[in-house]
């Protein structure tokens, strides 16, 4: 496998989705190119602080009017 | 063409049988979830039986991720708001369909996913086409290749790491962004993002491997050695 052949199976490699197979080939080819290493150790760090990422607070006039009409709906009164 | 929206979790259309039955599969790079709380289900279970009280507090438990949800789908905040409200609102209308077959999490963001792409076609017909192939594999190859520290996100702030990862994913295309937002930051199997969008399974690893190599180019910029806070 070329550096092009690991690019195009990265996504897979990384979900653990490739072939026993092909994923021997692709860390054979990761043994020896560095730039390749690099760019699937990157890429897999930043889908983990992607993954990692805590939702910013929902802002509090949005929250209200989502209650309010959730409350509307269910006929639930305002606490 | 995207799917219509399913709310049921069996019946509608065949294309979204399967679905339910796929639940997320097991990934190496996946952080344990602390979404799901072991009282979901009670509180889901509640809330069928008409307890209102319990569908609020599954809504506070959700809100702040769907919203991000529908934010980050639909990259405009009106829209994002009146997506979330009306997912939480038939989520509420149609809880009788859900059976528990999925986490009732994945069941609400294929909702949210649903009523944010609606909105976003409404303002962007035409513009990100996701049932057409994306282009060959010729310009994948990474340009951009510096050392990053072993733990770059470390010299951010949370609040500026949240910023930074917001504006990325802001960049991205549609097309790519929707299925990044499903897939790596609401945990969807390839599967049920694929059944989610109308795409095929194929479709979305390729959008999903371009999304992902934006993602590793964009935060290269902020994370190589030598860059400054």
């Amino acid at each position: 496998m070329n550096c092009k052949g690991v690019i195009r199976e990265l996504s897979n490699y990384i979900d653990g989705d490739l072939d026993p197979s092909l994923e021997t080939e692709l860390e054979r080819h990761l043994n020896h190119c560095e730039d390749c290493t690099m760019i699937v150790d990157q890429t897999k760090k930043s889908i983990e602080i992607l993954c990692d990422s805590k939702p910013v607070e929902l802002p509090s006039d949005v929250r209200s009017r989502l209650h309010a009409a959730l409350r509307e709906k269910t006929g639930q009164k305002p606490t | 063409m995207f799917n219509a929206i399913v709310i049921t979790e069996k019946g509608l259309t065949s294309r979204f049988l399967g679905l339910l039955d796929t639940l997320s599969a097991p990934n190496p790079h996946r952080l344990p979830s602390s979404v799901a709380r072991e009282d979901e289900h009670l509180l889901v279970a509640a809330a069928k039986k008409g307890d209102a009280t319990a569908f609020e507090e599954l809504v506070n438990r959700y809100e702040d991720k769907i919203f991000r949800l529908t934010n980050n789908i639909t990259g405009n905040h009106e829209d994002a708001e009146d997506a979330m409200q009306d997912a939480f609102l038939k989520a509420y209308a149609h809880l009788q369909d859900f059976h528990g077959d999925s986490r009732f999490y994945t069941w609400l963001v294929r909702i949210a996913a649903n009523e944010s792409l609606m909105r976003l076609r409404k303002r962007r017909p035409n513009q990100f086409p996701l049932d057409e192939p994306v282009e060959g594999d010729t310009d994948l190859m990474p340009r951009e290749l510096e050392d990053w520290d072993p733990s770059p996100e470390q010299r951010y702030a949370q609040a500026e790491l949240q910023g930074i990862l917001a504006e990325i994913i802001d960049q991205l295309d549609p097309e790519f962004r929707i299925v990044l937002v499903l897939r790596d930051l609401e945990e969807l199997s390839t599967q049920e993002t694929a059944e989610a969008l109308g795409m095929s399974v194929s479709a979305v690893k390729s959008r999903l491997l371009r999304a992902r190599l934006k993602l590793r180019e964009k935060l290269n910029r902020h994370f190589r050695r030598g860059t400054l806070n």
